[in-house]
Protein backbone atom coordinates (compact mmCIF):
# COMPACT_ATOMS: atom_id res chain seq x y z
CA UNK A 1 0.00 0.00 0.00
CA UNK A 2 1.61 3.29 -1.03
CA UNK A 3 1.91 6.32 1.28
CA UNK A 4 -0.58 7.97 -0.90
CA UNK A 5 -3.32 5.45 -0.28
CA UNK A 6 -2.95 5.88 3.32
CA UNK A 7 -4.10 9.27 3.85
CA UNK A 8 -6.84 9.17 1.72
CA UNK A 9 -9.95 10.39 3.73
CA UNK A 10 -12.86 9.38 3.42
CA UNK A 11 -16.30 12.12 3.56
CA UNK A 12 -17.35 13.67 7.30
CA UNK A 13 -18.13 9.92 8.44
CA UNK A 14 -19.70 8.80 11.68
CA UNK A 15 -18.38 7.21 14.61
CA UNK A 16 -19.63 3.82 13.12
CA UNK A 17 -17.03 1.15 11.78
CA UNK A 18 -17.20 1.69 7.82
CA UNK A 19 -18.52 -2.02 6.53
CA UNK A 20 -15.20 -4.00 5.98
CA UNK A 21 -14.74 -5.71 2.83
CA UNK A 22 -15.13 -9.85 3.02
CA UNK A 23 -11.63 -11.78 3.01
CA UNK A 24 -13.56 -15.44 2.51
CA UNK A 25 -16.59 -17.18 2.10
CA UNK A 26 -17.95 -16.96 5.56
CA UNK A 27 -16.98 -12.89 6.22
CA UNK A 28 -18.96 -12.71 2.07
CA UNK A 29 -21.84 -14.11 3.95
CA UNK A 30 -22.03 -12.51 7.04
CA UNK A 31 -21.95 -8.83 5.73
CA UNK A 32 -23.73 -9.01 2.86
CA UNK A 33 -26.61 -10.77 5.68
CA UNK A 34 -25.84 -7.83 8.28
CA UNK A 35 -26.35 -5.39 5.28
CA UNK A 36 -28.99 -6.72 3.68
CA UNK A 37 -31.55 -6.00 6.53
CA UNK A 38 -32.53 -6.24 10.27
CA UNK A 39 -32.63 -9.60 11.87
CA UNK A 40 -35.81 -11.68 11.36
CA UNK A 41 -35.36 -11.17 7.52
CA UNK A 42 -32.47 -13.49 7.71
CA UNK A 43 -30.03 -15.49 9.94
CA UNK A 44 -26.30 -15.99 9.70
CA UNK A 45 -24.50 -19.04 9.92
CA UNK A 46 -23.51 -21.41 11.75
CA UNK A 47 -19.15 -21.76 12.40
CA UNK A 48 -19.28 -25.31 14.61
CA UNK A 49 -17.13 -26.47 12.66
CA UNK A 50 -13.64 -24.48 12.97
CA UNK A 51 -11.05 -26.39 14.01
CA UNK A 52 -9.01 -25.04 16.48
CA UNK A 53 -5.98 -26.55 15.87
CA UNK A 54 -5.41 -24.40 12.42
CA UNK A 55 -4.15 -21.05 12.80
CA UNK A 56 -6.66 -19.08 13.77
CA UNK A 57 -4.44 -16.28 14.48
CA UNK A 58 -3.86 -15.81 10.92
CA UNK A 59 -6.99 -16.92 9.58
CA UNK A 60 -8.16 -13.62 7.19
CA UNK A 61 -11.81 -15.09 7.29
CA UNK A 62 -12.22 -15.96 10.73
CA UNK A 63 -10.74 -12.73 12.00
CA UNK A 64 -12.10 -9.91 10.45
CA UNK A 65 -15.56 -12.28 10.93
CA UNK A 66 -15.34 -12.03 14.57
CA UNK A 67 -13.82 -8.65 14.45
CA UNK A 68 -17.33 -7.29 12.97
CA UNK A 69 -19.65 -9.66 14.96
CA UNK A 70 -17.88 -7.95 18.09
CA UNK A 71 -18.24 -4.40 16.69
CA UNK A 72 -21.62 -4.78 16.91
CA UNK A 73 -21.12 -4.26 21.15
CA UNK A 74 -19.04 -1.39 20.37
CA UNK A 75 -19.85 1.68 17.83
CA UNK A 76 -21.67 -0.88 15.71
CA UNK A 77 -20.99 -0.94 11.48
CA UNK A 78 -21.99 1.39 8.87
CA UNK A 79 -25.30 0.48 7.18
CA UNK A 80 -25.73 -2.10 9.77
CA UNK A 81 -28.90 -2.29 12.08
CA UNK A 82 -28.40 -1.83 15.61
CA UNK A 83 -30.73 -4.81 16.45
CA UNK A 84 -28.02 -7.54 15.00
CA UNK A 85 -26.23 -6.87 18.40
CA UNK A 86 -28.52 -9.23 20.20
CA UNK A 87 -29.69 -11.37 17.12
CA UNK A 88 -29.33 -14.75 18.25
CA UNK A 89 -27.65 -16.08 15.31
CA UNK A 90 -25.20 -13.36 15.45
CA UNK A 91 -24.67 -14.43 18.95
CA UNK A 92 -24.09 -17.65 18.21
CA UNK A 93 -22.02 -17.29 15.79
CA UNK A 94 -20.06 -14.63 18.02
CA UNK A 95 -19.55 -17.55 20.60
CA UNK A 96 -18.56 -20.50 17.44
CA UNK A 97 -15.70 -18.48 16.48
CA UNK A 98 -14.34 -16.72 20.26
CA UNK A 99 -14.57 -20.67 21.35
CA UNK A 100 -12.44 -21.78 19.00
CA UNK A 101 -10.25 -18.89 18.76
CA UNK A 102 -9.99 -19.48 22.68
CA UNK A 103 -9.10 -22.80 22.07
CA UNK A 104 -6.77 -22.16 19.85
CA UNK A 105 -4.65 -19.73 21.96
CA UNK A 106 -5.24 -22.25 25.22
CA UNK A 107 -3.25 -24.60 23.11
CA UNK A 108 -0.17 -22.45 22.15
CA UNK A 109 0.15 -19.92 25.53
CA UNK A 110 2.62 -20.78 27.57
CA UNK A 111 1.30 -20.21 31.11
CA UNK A 112 4.08 -20.06 34.06
CA UNK A 113 3.30 -23.42 36.82
CA UNK A 114 3.58 -20.99 39.60
CA UNK A 115 1.67 -20.71 43.06
CA UNK A 116 0.72 -17.33 43.56
CA UNK A 117 -1.84 -16.12 46.71
CA UNK A 118 -1.55 -12.66 47.49
CA UNK A 119 -1.62 -9.57 45.09
CA UNK A 120 2.34 -8.90 45.37
CA UNK A 121 2.85 -12.49 44.28
CA UNK A 122 0.48 -12.37 41.38
CA UNK A 123 2.36 -8.89 40.34
CA UNK A 124 5.54 -10.11 40.64
CA UNK A 125 4.97 -13.35 38.56
CA UNK A 126 3.30 -11.05 36.05
CA UNK A 127 6.31 -8.62 35.69
CA UNK A 128 8.50 -11.96 35.20
CA UNK A 129 6.41 -12.99 32.65
CA UNK A 130 6.76 -9.57 30.79
CA UNK A 131 10.44 -9.08 31.53
CA UNK A 132 11.58 -8.04 28.01
CA UNK A 133 12.22 -11.44 26.10
CA UNK A 134 14.61 -10.56 23.58
CA UNK A 135 11.83 -11.18 21.28
CA UNK A 136 10.48 -9.19 18.20
CA UNK A 137 9.68 -5.61 19.06
CA UNK A 138 8.67 -3.09 17.06
CA UNK A 139 9.20 -0.42 19.27
CA UNK A 140 13.14 -0.87 18.98
CA UNK A 141 12.91 -1.00 14.81
CA UNK A 142 10.84 2.60 14.73
CA UNK A 143 13.47 3.87 17.23
CA UNK A 144 16.54 2.76 15.26
CA UNK A 145 15.73 2.72 11.71
CA UNK A 146 12.17 2.48 10.81
CA UNK A 147 11.39 4.79 7.46
CA UNK A 148 8.56 7.44 7.56
CA UNK A 149 6.20 5.52 5.36
CA UNK A 150 7.61 2.28 7.63
CA UNK A 151 6.53 4.43 10.96
CA UNK A 152 3.18 5.07 8.83
CA UNK A 153 2.58 1.58 8.88
CA UNK A 154 3.18 0.85 12.28
CA UNK A 155 0.91 3.57 13.28
CA UNK A 156 -2.07 2.34 10.94
CA UNK A 157 -1.78 -1.32 12.77
CA UNK A 158 -1.79 0.21 16.55
CA UNK A 159 -4.88 2.43 14.98
CA UNK A 160 -7.58 -0.63 14.78
CA UNK A 161 -7.57 -0.93 18.98
CA UNK A 162 -5.59 2.42 19.56
CA UNK A 163 -9.33 4.58 18.44
CA UNK A 164 -10.83 2.10 21.03
CA UNK A 165 -8.30 2.47 23.67
CA UNK A 166 -9.28 0.99 26.69
CA UNK A 167 -12.63 -0.22 25.91
CA UNK A 168 -12.58 -3.70 26.01
CA UNK A 169 -11.03 -3.43 29.10
CA UNK A 170 -13.76 -1.09 30.26
CA UNK A 171 -16.43 -4.57 30.07
CA UNK A 172 -14.08 -5.78 32.96
CA UNK A 173 -15.82 -2.83 35.62
CA UNK A 174 -18.99 -4.30 36.84
CA UNK A 175 -17.94 -7.91 36.68
CA UNK A 176 -15.24 -7.26 39.54
CA UNK A 177 -15.61 -6.23 43.11
CA UNK A 178 -13.72 -4.58 45.69
CA UNK A 179 -9.91 -3.89 45.54
CA UNK A 180 -9.75 -4.87 41.73
CA UNK A 181 -12.88 -2.71 41.09
CA UNK A 182 -11.47 0.22 42.56
CA UNK A 183 -8.12 -0.48 40.69
CA UNK A 184 -9.65 -0.78 37.09
CA UNK A 185 -11.75 2.28 37.76
CA UNK A 186 -8.57 4.18 38.62
CA UNK A 187 -6.56 3.30 35.54
CA UNK A 188 -9.53 3.37 33.33
CA UNK A 189 -10.44 6.88 34.19
CA UNK A 190 -6.66 8.08 33.34
CA UNK A 191 -7.01 6.08 29.90
CA UNK A 192 -9.90 8.42 29.08
CA UNK A 193 -8.15 10.89 30.41
CA UNK A 194 -9.73 11.70 33.73
CA UNK A 195 -13.21 12.79 31.93
CA UNK A 196 -10.73 15.67 29.47
CA UNK A 197 -12.04 15.03 25.96
CA UNK A 198 -8.56 16.24 24.82
CA UNK A 199 -6.50 14.08 27.21
CA UNK A 200 -8.56 10.97 26.33
CA UNK A 201 -5.56 8.29 24.90
CA UNK A 202 -8.02 7.53 21.83
CA UNK A 203 -8.15 11.44 21.18
CA UNK A 204 -4.35 11.10 21.68
CA UNK A 205 -3.61 8.89 19.18
CA UNK A 206 -5.84 10.79 16.75
CA UNK A 207 -3.52 13.34 16.99
CA UNK A 208 -0.60 11.16 16.63
CA UNK A 209 -2.64 10.06 13.16
CA UNK A 210 -2.81 13.32 11.93
CA UNK A 211 0.25 15.03 12.59
CA UNK A 212 1.10 11.87 10.21
CA UNK A 213 -1.09 12.98 7.72
CA UNK A 214 -3.22 9.81 8.26
CA UNK A 215 -6.91 9.36 8.52
CA UNK A 216 -8.25 9.02 12.30
CA UNK A 217 -11.94 8.14 11.51
CA UNK A 218 -12.62 4.95 13.87
CA UNK A 219 -12.15 1.85 11.85
CA UNK A 220 -10.43 4.05 8.71
CA UNK A 221 -7.66 1.03 8.16
CA UNK A 222 -9.45 -2.23 8.93
CA UNK A 223 -9.38 -3.27 5.50
CA UNK A 224 -5.73 -2.48 5.26
CA UNK A 225 -4.64 -4.65 8.35
CA UNK A 226 -4.10 -8.18 8.44
CA UNK A 227 -5.39 -11.07 10.62
CA UNK A 228 -3.09 -10.99 13.01
CA UNK A 229 -3.50 -7.00 13.71
CA UNK A 230 -7.34 -7.94 14.33
CA UNK A 231 -6.46 -10.75 16.38
CA UNK A 232 -4.76 -8.58 18.92
CA UNK A 233 -8.51 -6.90 19.46
CA UNK A 234 -10.35 -9.82 18.91
CA UNK A 235 -8.91 -11.41 21.76
CA UNK A 236 -9.00 -8.48 23.92
CA UNK A 237 -12.58 -8.03 23.01
CA UNK A 238 -13.70 -11.85 23.80
CA UNK A 239 -11.42 -11.57 26.61
CA UNK A 240 -13.44 -8.27 28.04
CA UNK A 241 -17.23 -8.97 26.77
CA UNK A 242 -17.10 -12.49 28.38
CA UNK A 243 -17.80 -12.22 32.16
CA UNK A 244 -16.03 -15.61 32.70
CA UNK A 245 -12.84 -14.48 31.28
CA UNK A 246 -12.55 -11.61 33.90
CA UNK A 247 -9.28 -13.06 35.42
CA UNK A 248 -7.79 -13.17 31.44
CA UNK A 249 -8.48 -9.53 30.42
CA UNK A 250 -7.07 -8.30 33.89
CA UNK A 251 -4.01 -10.21 32.95
CA UNK A 252 -4.39 -9.15 29.70
CA UNK A 253 -4.49 -5.48 30.80
CA UNK A 254 -1.36 -5.90 32.94
CA UNK A 255 0.57 -7.34 30.40
CA UNK A 256 -0.41 -4.52 28.06
CA UNK A 257 0.69 -1.81 30.66
CA UNK A 258 3.53 -4.05 31.54
CA UNK A 259 5.27 -3.80 28.41
CA UNK A 260 3.86 0.08 27.19
CA UNK A 261 6.51 2.15 29.38
CA UNK A 262 9.85 1.59 28.03
CA UNK A 263 8.48 0.83 24.15
CA UNK A 264 6.37 4.19 23.78
CA UNK A 265 9.63 5.83 24.64
CA UNK A 266 11.35 3.95 21.74
CA UNK A 267 8.29 5.25 19.43
CA UNK A 268 8.74 8.71 20.98
CA UNK A 269 12.51 8.53 20.32
CA UNK A 270 11.91 7.05 16.59
CA UNK A 271 9.64 9.72 15.78
CA UNK A 272 11.87 12.33 16.87
CA UNK A 273 14.87 10.82 14.98
CA UNK A 274 12.96 10.87 11.60
CA UNK A 275 12.11 15.14 13.04
CA UNK A 276 8.69 14.37 13.95
CA UNK A 277 7.59 16.94 16.87
CA UNK A 278 5.28 16.70 20.14
CA UNK A 279 1.80 16.77 18.27
CA UNK A 280 3.28 13.67 16.72
CA UNK A 281 5.09 12.15 20.13
CA UNK A 282 2.46 13.51 22.72
CA UNK A 283 0.42 10.25 22.74
CA UNK A 284 3.35 8.22 23.57
CA UNK A 285 5.26 10.14 25.86
CA UNK A 286 2.01 10.61 27.92
CA UNK A 287 2.20 6.47 27.64
CA UNK A 288 5.94 6.55 29.21
CA UNK A 289 4.47 7.86 32.49
CA UNK A 290 1.05 6.70 32.52
CA UNK A 291 1.46 3.35 31.73
CA UNK A 292 4.65 3.31 34.54
CA UNK A 293 1.59 3.78 36.99
CA UNK A 294 -0.60 1.64 35.31
CA UNK A 295 1.45 -0.74 35.24
CA UNK A 296 1.59 -1.39 39.27
CA UNK A 297 -2.04 -0.67 39.70
CA UNK A 298 -2.57 -3.51 36.90
CA UNK A 299 -0.61 -5.99 38.67
CA UNK A 300 -0.94 -5.62 42.36
CA UNK A 301 -4.31 -4.30 42.62
CA UNK A 302 -6.66 -5.31 39.47
CA UNK A 303 -5.10 -9.01 38.72
CA UNK A 304 -3.61 -9.30 42.10
CA UNK A 305 -6.86 -8.15 43.97
CA UNK A 306 -8.95 -10.44 41.72
CA UNK A 307 -6.74 -13.47 42.74
CA UNK A 308 -7.38 -12.80 45.93
CA UNK A 309 -10.41 -11.90 46.12
CA UNK A 310 -11.19 -15.10 43.58
CA UNK A 311 -8.15 -17.39 43.84
CA UNK A 312 -9.44 -19.97 41.32
CA UNK A 313 -8.89 -17.79 38.50
CA UNK A 314 -4.98 -17.19 38.69
CA UNK A 315 -4.64 -19.74 35.75
CA UNK A 316 -7.21 -16.97 33.60
CA UNK A 317 -5.18 -14.43 34.67
CA UNK A 318 -1.70 -15.45 33.33
CA UNK A 319 -3.73 -16.69 30.51
CA UNK A 320 -4.37 -13.20 29.33
CA UNK A 321 -1.15 -12.10 30.08
CA UNK A 322 0.57 -15.19 28.06
CA UNK A 323 -2.43 -14.29 25.42
CA UNK A 324 -0.94 -10.38 25.07
CA UNK A 325 2.30 -11.59 24.70
CA UNK A 326 2.52 -13.67 22.23
CA UNK A 327 -0.67 -12.19 19.71
CA UNK A 328 2.27 -9.24 20.10
CA UNK A 329 5.04 -11.24 19.66
CA UNK A 330 3.37 -13.07 16.26
CA UNK A 331 2.24 -9.21 15.10
CA UNK A 332 5.62 -8.23 15.28
CA UNK A 333 7.23 -10.82 13.68
CA UNK A 334 5.28 -10.74 10.63
CA UNK A 335 5.57 -7.00 10.08
CA UNK A 336 9.48 -7.11 10.97
CA UNK A 337 9.63 -10.12 8.23
CA UNK A 338 7.95 -7.88 5.62
CA UNK A 339 10.03 -4.85 6.65
CA UNK A 340 13.26 -6.67 6.36
CA UNK A 341 12.15 -7.94 2.81
CA UNK A 342 11.37 -4.44 1.97
CA UNK A 343 7.98 -4.53 1.81
CA UNK A 344 4.89 -3.92 2.85
CA UNK A 345 3.50 -5.07 6.31
CA UNK A 346 -0.75 -4.27 4.81
CA UNK A 347 -2.97 -5.41 2.92
CA UNK A 348 -3.24 -4.76 -0.73
CA UNK A 349 -6.54 -2.85 -0.64
CA UNK A 350 -8.39 -1.32 -3.61
CA UNK A 351 -8.55 2.44 -2.72
CA UNK B 1 -6.22 1.96 48.73
CA UNK B 2 -6.66 5.25 47.82
CA UNK B 3 -6.31 8.06 50.49
CA UNK B 4 -9.46 10.51 49.66
CA UNK B 5 -8.25 13.39 52.01
CA UNK B 6 -5.01 12.90 53.36
CA UNK B 7 -2.05 11.51 50.74
CA UNK B 8 -0.73 7.74 50.56
CA UNK B 9 2.62 6.50 49.21
CA UNK B 10 2.64 3.19 48.11
CA UNK B 11 6.15 1.31 48.17
CA UNK B 12 6.22 -0.81 45.11
CA UNK B 13 8.37 -3.74 45.26
CA UNK B 14 11.57 -3.24 42.95
CA UNK B 15 9.91 -0.02 41.68
CA UNK B 16 8.39 3.07 42.16
CA UNK B 17 6.61 4.95 44.97
CA UNK B 18 2.82 5.62 43.82
CA UNK B 19 1.88 8.95 45.34
CA UNK B 20 -2.21 9.19 46.02
CA UNK B 21 -3.88 11.98 46.85
CA UNK B 22 -3.55 15.83 47.19
CA UNK B 23 0.48 15.84 47.70
CA UNK B 24 2.62 18.79 46.32
CA UNK B 25 5.52 17.86 44.94
CA UNK B 26 8.00 20.58 45.19
CA UNK B 27 10.89 21.23 43.63
CA UNK B 28 14.55 22.20 46.21
CA UNK B 29 13.51 26.11 45.26
CA UNK B 30 9.58 25.67 46.59
CA UNK B 31 8.07 25.22 42.70
CA UNK B 32 5.56 23.16 42.54
CA UNK B 33 6.16 19.95 39.90
CA UNK B 34 2.92 19.91 37.47
CA UNK B 35 1.20 16.40 38.32
CA UNK B 36 -0.42 15.24 34.75
CA UNK B 37 -2.57 12.41 36.91
CA UNK B 38 -4.14 11.77 40.03
CA UNK B 39 -2.17 9.30 40.89
CA UNK B 40 1.94 9.56 40.25
CA UNK B 41 4.91 7.14 40.56
CA UNK B 42 7.89 8.45 41.71
CA UNK B 43 11.41 6.82 40.51
CA UNK B 44 13.41 5.67 43.51
CA UNK B 45 16.02 3.46 41.40
CA UNK B 46 18.06 6.84 39.79
CA UNK B 47 17.51 5.73 36.49
CA UNK B 48 14.29 7.57 35.09
CA UNK B 49 14.38 10.11 31.87
CA UNK B 50 11.39 11.87 32.98
CA UNK B 51 12.23 12.52 36.80
CA UNK B 52 10.92 12.76 39.26
CA UNK B 53 8.67 10.07 37.84
CA UNK B 54 9.12 6.87 36.89
CA UNK B 55 9.48 5.70 33.15
CA UNK B 56 9.35 1.82 33.90
CA UNK B 57 13.36 2.17 33.47
CA UNK B 58 13.85 0.09 36.70
CA UNK B 59 13.13 -2.88 35.23
CA UNK B 60 15.99 -3.17 33.15
CA UNK B 61 18.37 -1.90 35.17
CA UNK B 62 18.69 -4.30 38.00
CA UNK B 63 17.43 -2.62 40.70
CA UNK B 64 15.33 -4.08 43.95
CA UNK B 65 14.14 -3.11 47.32
CA UNK B 66 15.26 -5.50 49.60
CA UNK B 67 12.84 -4.26 52.02
CA UNK B 68 12.93 -5.62 55.62
CA UNK B 69 10.42 -3.00 56.04
CA UNK B 70 9.02 -2.52 59.85
CA UNK B 71 5.32 -2.01 59.85
CA UNK B 72 3.27 -0.52 62.72
CA UNK B 73 0.48 -2.92 63.18
CA UNK B 74 -2.32 0.05 61.90
CA UNK B 75 -3.59 -0.25 58.07
CA UNK B 76 -4.88 3.00 56.60
CA UNK B 77 -7.89 3.50 55.37
CA UNK B 78 -10.03 1.82 58.28
S1 LIG C 1 11.64 3.61 39.88
FE1 LIG C 1 10.85 3.34 37.89
S2 LIG C 1 12.33 4.30 36.67
FE2 LIG C 1 13.15 4.57 38.64
FE1 LIG D 1 -3.46 4.47 27.29
FE1 LIG E 1 -2.28 2.57 30.33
Amino acid sequence: MSSATLSIQRPAAGSRLPLPAARGPLSEQVLGTLAAGGPGTAVLPSAAGIDPTSDLVADEDVQLTLFCLQELHYRGLEDVDDAWEWDVSAIALRRDLEDAFEAHLRGRVTVPDVVATTADDVARVLFGMTASSGGPSLARFVARKASLAQLREVLVHKSVYQLKEADPHTWAIPRLTGRAKAAAVEIQADEYGGGHLASMHSELFRRTLRALDLDDHYGAYVDAVPAVTLATSTFMSLAGLNRRLRGAITGHLAAFEMTSSIPSRQYADGMRRLGLGEDATGYFDEHVEADAVHEQIAGRDLAGGLVEAEPHLLGDVLFGAGACLLLDDLAAARHLAAFDAGTSSLREVAA
Amino acid sequence: MSARDGVEMTLCPDGPILVRGAAHIVTSDGRTVARNRPTVALCRCGGSAIKPFCDGTHKVNGFTTSDGIEVSDTTVDD
